[in-house]
C-alpha cells in the first residue's frame, strides 16, 4: 500500500468509528433474540454473516416466528433492504472502475455505515484516485464488520443464559421503534411512517401477512407523493 | 415461538442472496447509470414504510399475553419513540424503552 491508500483507509476507519457505538449494542441485541428464537449459535452466526444488514435480520426473525409464508417473509426483509439499490447507485461512479471481484466485495460490505462514510468522504474529495477511494471504503467497513459479527457471537451466548420470562419477546419492537424514530426527519417520512402503521393495523387480518406488503407499498407512495406536492409547494 | 428449520434454511440463503444482489447491483453490474426520479424518491421510504406497520401489530396486540392489549408494553413502545425522535439516539431510545417496560412489569 502507497502512502496516500494508507492515509485513505486510515480516515476511512476514522470516519466510521463513532457507528460503533451503534453498532455492537444492536449486533447483540440480534444475537439474544435470535437465540431465544430458538437458533443455535452456529445458526444465528450464518444468518448475521450471510446477510449482514441488521433491520432486514430483525424483521426475518419477527416474521418468521409468527411463521408467516415464506414469500412473504422474503419479500418484506429484501424490501427493508431495498433502499441499498440507492447505496449501489451512489457508489457506482467513484468505485466502479475497480476490478469485479474487488467490486463484489466491496458490495458485500456495502452496508448504512459504509455508505454514510463513503458518501461524504467522496463528496468531499472527488478527485483522490480509485486507489484511494477504495481503501477508504475498505477502511470505512474495518471498524464495523468484525464488531458486528462478534457483539452477534457475544449475544448469541448471552441468550443462552437468559431465561425465558424476561418479556424479550418485546426486544424487537422496541428496537424497530428505536431505529423508526430518527427516520422521521421530514414530514413525507412522517406521513409514510403513520399510513404504513395504520394500514397494517386495518388489514392485519388479511391472509398470510400480505396485509403488511401492501400497507409498505401505500405508505411508500404516500411518501413520495408527499415530497412531490411539498416540492411543488415550495417551488411555487 | 421457535422458528422452523426448514423455514430458516429457506429464508436466510435467499435473504443472503437477495440482499447481496441489492447491493452488487448498480456497483457490479449496471455501472453509472442514473436511476429515474420517480423510483428514486420511492426508495428514499422504503424502511419507514416496512418497519412501523411490522411492529404496530406487535405493539398493540402482543403475543406474550395473547393478544390482550397491554400497557406496559404499549408505554414501553411509546416512550421508545419520543425518545428516539427527541434525541436522535437509537441505544437511548431502546435503554428507555427498556427501562420503561421492565420498570412496568415490576409494578
Amino acid at each position: 500500500m502507497s502512502k496516500s491508500t494508507t492515509k485513505a483507509f486510515l480516515r476511512g476507519c476514522l470516519a466510521s468509528s463513532p457507528f460503533v457505538i451503534v453498532v455492537a449494542p444492536f449486533a447483540l441485541l440480534f444475537g439474544v433474540v435470535a437465540t431465544e428464537a430458538g437458533l443455535d449459535v452456529a445458526k444465528v452466526m450464518l444468518f448475521s454473516v450471510s446477510v449482514f444488514a441488521g433491520a432486514s435480520q430483525f424483521a426475518a426473525l419477527q416474521l418468521m416466528q409468527e411463521d408467516a409464508p415464506v414469500l412473504v417473509v422474503l419479500a418484506t426483509s429484501l424490501a427493508v433492504n431495498l433502499r441499498m439499490v440507492m447505496y449501489s447507485v451512489a457508489m457506482a461512479p467513484h468505485l466502479g472502475a475497480a476490478p469485479l471481484g474487488m467490486r463484489a466485495l466491496m458490495a458485500y460490505f456495502l452496508v448504512d455505515q459504509s455508505f454514510a462514510a463513503s458518501t461524504v468522504e467522496f463528496e468531499k474529495r472527488p478527485n483522490q484516485s480509485l486507489a484511494e477511494k477504495v481503501a477508504f471504503f475498505f477502511g470505512s467497513v474495518t471498524p464495523i464488520a468484525p464488531l458486528w459479527f462478534g457483539s452477534t457471537l457475544a449475544g448469541a451466548l448471552i441468550g443462552q443464559a437468559i431465561p425465558k420470562d424476561y418479556a424479550l419477546d418485546f426486544a424487537v419492537p422496541i428496537t424497530f421503534l428505536a431505529i423508526c424514530a430518527p427516520m422521521l426527519r421530514s414530514v413525507p417520512h412522517v406521513i409514510a411512517a403513520v399510513v404504513s402503521i395504520v394500514a397494517a393495523l386495518l388489514l392485519s387480518a388479511m391472509p398470510y401477512g400480505s396485509g403488511l406488503l401492501l400497507a409498505a407499498g401505500l405508505a411508500m407512495a404516500a411518501g413520495a407523493a408527499a415530497e412531490v406536492v411539498l416540492e411543488r409547494r415550495a417551488a411555487r | 415461538m421457535k422458528v422452523d428449520p426448514a423455514m430458516f434454511w429457506t429464508v436466510v440463503p435467499a435473504l443472503a442472496v437477495g440482499t447481496f444482489l441489492i447491493r452488487f447491483s448498480f456497483l457490479g453490474m449496471l455501472g453509472n447509470r442514473p436511476l429515474p426520479a420517480a423510483l428514486r424518491r420511492a426508495l428514499r421510504y422504503t424502511a419507514v414504510a416496512i418497519l412501523p406497520g411490522l411492529v404496530a401489530p406487535a405493539v398493540l396486540w402482543p403475543a406474550a399475553t395473547g393478544g390482550q392489549t397491554d400497557l406496559p408494553r404499549l408505554a414501553a413502545a411509546c416512550v421508545t419513540l419520543l425518545v428516539g425522535i427527541a434525541t436522535r439516539s437509537v441505544i437511548g431510545a431502546i435503554l428507555a424503552g427498556g427501562v420503561t417496560l421492565y420498570t412496568l412489569l415490576w409494578m
